[in-house]
């Protein structure tokens, strides 16, 4: 788990051999310097930077650049150092910007060899500061911890060499940022030459990728950036590859300053192109919302953020306006009772007085909660309004126009759409349910009676079939947001009563046929724990590539319908291995049950139930959210009446298959 | 320009430039003090944990702390608990982001409080300080300096209260005893 530092903070670090990652929006002098116990740096030889590169256990890089990696190996510093400050300094004297106030915040991470990150820190809030300290590394009864420090010097790189004791910090200062002159001479590409007209029109195409990024990436720089899925809405163009010239030595699009040191054709290694953020707010009015305001690798990403994060204020604003409206209530409660017991209150119209007050002072309160609550809901509403519309087709509703220009994606999404939630205080808000894809548990469509106003409404019977209609609709879009042939759908009907709701599925050819009574459930069954057993064995074993040749490695998709109609004791067994052991190599539940129909199990399949995600046909209010616990009310998605989009949807995934499968 | 608060001083939480603050940072800082004794150089690690209690009209709402980081409205944010302080180079070894603008409105006061949760007395803790930063732009407003350490295992340190439409810090600094915020309950509410 990453630590995400802010000033002042520490945190263990589990290792000794660390890499110090530095991301700027414009090229910085990354150093060292090595401190005892009293912080004290003995001399110029206690400090790395750009004129000399290495200590004992610490190296730094030669050039002022956007991105820094500085290896460390704790164990190798000598006995006496107790502290490593990691510097950053504006190369001076080069041309570039002279202040840190001027440029994206600097963005440091200590992670581990292979790059997972122990602990972040983004030193915001630098203003006419040209050289910053930006972490400390310190010995601490025989361990090593780092601070986020982020003090900033005016004064530059001799400033903060002199605030840590080093004699002669100007000479050095003067020496370091010469040093760093001349490796930016050396490095200098001639001139580019003069671009014909159409390659500067493309040029201009990449003109996101000349603003330094609002935030600096936070993944290891190794790592290969997401591709971009086609988005609609105003996801910014990513820079595109072919607008740099394949070949040359032309420099690219330059990120800011007058050199860019990335590699010309490495355009995937690129930071991605930053998050839309929102525009000022006019004065005394709140920031108007943007689509992909929030933080990731990809506009999908970014919004899974912000759907998550729209899901928690809304959680959190409500909470708030409900403690404000018990705590009213209690308040007047106990006001009334104290009005009601003092005896001089019995006489004249001072009881009533008192009974009048306490009910006002409930109602201004209540008024003023309500007036923040509808401020924030005011808010999530104009979200949602520019959210819904920038949603992939895995995020949207069956609604949103996204669905007529479905395509069969070449990658997995992050999370698929099952249903949208809402609380009783704000109805219209719906914040979409995202779950994370690959499904890390299975689902349970509740067919049953269930307590909610709209079950009852329901007859059992039509209950039933919206529940058998819901679970297709799911399998739907699951097939739908899968790359062709990366995903299977096996059907249990042992009665064939879903014959009808399974019809999409069926007609299109995405299903064989459903499996059906006893020896089809065995059958089903059996083939699926094979597979589980065999990758799980292939897993263990390191051997992925030993699997037969016969075996289907896409995704599975096990639908139940009717159960335990048509299960016998090792089938009921067989199940719940699928529902424990599945979802880890691949093999989803999408169970359509009403528990009473298995009630002769007794709790024996109460960890079954429980290991599933409950949904349920109709608007139910059963889901919590993570932060504050409310029940919210889960409502599936609905395809607009008459609309054919699931139709054509599947046929779209069925003819990819064919074309997958000659 | 930091005010050094003394016991019971009040300061508005105001910008200097005068506006209103949108969000104040609590944070705690602390060093283990040094043991003598056979093995004097061994200092014995404290676990001082930050608590923020959320009171309406005298009643607690919500408690923020180490197992409680953000409250449920959302306004408080613990960043985190710190098992072992600092080395005392006067960071922040525990912080407590509180966004004013968002507080629901029916919580007038929220207190800050500091336990030990491994037990030492402030006999041996050095260096604690409590000092409130505006988040905005990292400016320190007020810190208050923990002095002489005692035979207590608890410190109710400040309270910022609604004045008005806006806010006010109090510096408290009441010893107290117990082990997490529940314990000292009694202690608090005299000051509210």
């Amino acid at each position: 788990m990453t630590a995400e530092l802010v000033r002042g903070q520490n945190h263990t670090l589990p290792q000794t051999r660390l890499e110090i990652r530095v991301s700027a929006g414009t090229p910085v002098v990354a150093g060292a310097t090595l401190g005892d116990e009293q912080g004290t740096v003995h001399g110029i030889e206690w400090i790395a930077h750009p004129g000399s590169p290495q200590l004992p256990g610490l190296e730094v890089s030669k050039q002022a650049a956007a991105e820094h990696r500085l290896a460390v190996d704790l164990d190798a510093l000598p006995a006496s150092v107790h502290r490593v400050t990691v510097l950053l300094a504006l190369p001076m004297g080069v041309g570039g910007p002279v202040s840190f106030g001027a440029v994206a915040a600097p963005f440091v991470a200590v992670t581990g060899l292979e790059g997972t990150e122990i602990a972040t820190f983004t030193l915001t809030g630098l203003d006419s500061e040209s050289a910053v300290a930006a972490l400390e590394l310190y010995r601490r009864q025989g361990a090593w911890k780092v601070r986020a420090v982020g003090q900033g010097y005016a004064g530059g790189l001799a400033a903060m060499l002199a605030d840590q004791g080093v004699s002669g910090a100007q000479e050095l200062a003067r020496s370091v940022h010469e040093a760093v002159a001349r490796g930016v001479a050396r490095s200098v590409a001639p001139p580019p030459p003069r671009t014909p007209e159409g390659d500067r029109v493309r040029h201009a195409g990449t003109a996101s990728g000349q603003q330094p990024p609002a935030t600096p990436p936070a993944a290891p720089i190794g790592d290969p950036a997401p591709a971009a899925t086609p988005l609609p809405g105003p996801a910014q163009p990513r820079p595109a590859g072919d607008a740099v010239p394949a070949a040359g030595p032309t420099p690219g699009p330059a990120t800011s300053g007058p050199i860019n040191y990335a590699h010309p054709r490495r355009q995937s290694a690129a930071p991605p192109p930053p998050p839309p953020t929102a525009p000022p707010a006019e004065p005394g009015r709140p920031a108007r919302p943007v689509a992909g305001d929030a933080t990731g690798w990809s506009m999908e990403e970014r919004l899974y953020n912000q759907v998550w994060g729209m899901f928690e204020d809304l959680a959190r604003t409500t909470a708030a306006y409900r403690s404000a409206v018990d705590f009213a209530e209690s308040r007047m409660d106990q006001e009334l009772d104290r009005a009601l017991s003092d005896p001089r209150n019995r006489i004249g119209g001072a009881g009533d007085r008192a009974r009048e007050e306490a009910r006002t002072k409930r109602d201004q309160l209540t008024a003023r909660a309500r007036e923040a609550l509808d401020r924030d809901l005011a808010q999530l509403a104009a979200e949602s309004a520019v959210v819904e519309p920038a949603l992939p087709a895995a995020y949207a509703g069956w609604d949103n126009p996204v669905w007529h220009a479905y395509r069969v994606p070449m990658e997995i999404p992050m999370a698929l759409r099952i249903g949208d939630l809402h609380l009783p205080e704000s109805v219209g808000l719906r914040i979409p349910l995202l779950v994370r894809l690959p499904l890390e548990r299975g689902i349970w469509v509740d067919s049953g009676r269930t307590a909610s106003e709209a079950a009852a409404l329901t007859g059992a019977d039509q209950l039933r079939r919206l529940a058998m209609e819901n679970a297709v609709a799911h399998a739907a879009r699951l097939l739908a947001v899968y790359p062709a042939d990366e995903f299977s759908v096996h059907v249990i009907d042992p009665a064939g009563s879903a014959a009808a709701a399974l019809a999409p599925l069926v007609d299109s050819g995405v299903l064989a046929a459903p499996a059906a009574g006893a020896g089809g459930v065995a059958s089903v069954l059996a083939h699926l724990t094979r597979r589980v057993d065999l990758v799980q064995m292939a897993i263990r074993a390191g051997a992925a590539d030993a699997l037969p040749p016969d075996l289907d490695t896409a995704e599975q998709l096990l639908i139940v319908n009717d159960f335990p109609h048509g299960f016998d004791d090792r089938a009921v067994t067989q199940l719940r291995y699928l529902a424990d052991e599945g979802p880890s190599v691949g093999v989803h539940l999408l169970m359509v049950a009403d528990r009473e129909d298995a009630s002769a199990y007794g709790p024996v399949l109460d960890p079954l139930w429980r290991s599933l995600l409950r949904i349920t046909p109709v608007a139910d209010d059963h889901l919590a959210d993570p932060w504050v616990g409310h029940a919210w009310t889960y409502e599936p998605l609905r395809t607009p009446p008459g609309s054919r989009v699931l139709q054509n949807v599947l046929a779209q995934v069925a003819a990819a298959r064919r074309g997958g499968r000659p | 320009m930091t005010v050094n608060m003394t016991k019971g001083q009040a300061i508005n939480l105001q910008k200097s430039d005068g506006g209103t603050l949108t969000a104040v940072r609590m944070g705690l800082g602390w060093q283990a003090a040094p043991r003598r004794g056979l093995f004097g150089s061994r200092t014995r690690e404290i676990d001082l944990d930050a608590s923020a209690v959320l009171f309406a009209d005298k009643q607690p709402v919500d408690v923020v702390f180490f197992r409680h980081l953000v409250s449920d409205d959302g306004s408080v944010k613990h960043t985190g608990d710190n098992l072992v302080g600092g080395a005392g180079s006067g960071g922040d070894d525990e912080a407590i982001l509180v966004d004013l603008q968002r507080v629901p409105v029916h919580i007038d006061q929220i207190v800050f409080t500091v336990n030990s949760f491994t037990g030492q007395t402030f006999q041996e803790v050095q260096n604690a300080f409590c000092r409130i930063v505006d988040e905005t732009n990292g400016q320190e407003l007020a810190r208050y300096t923990l002095d002489g350490g005692g035979q207590y295992t608890a410190q109710i340190m400040a309270k910022v209260h609604r004045v008005g439409a806006g806010w006010q810090m109090t510096a408290l600094g009441n010893p107290a005893n117990g082990r997490t915020f529940q314990d000292l309950m009694p202690a608090i509410l005299p000051h509210l």
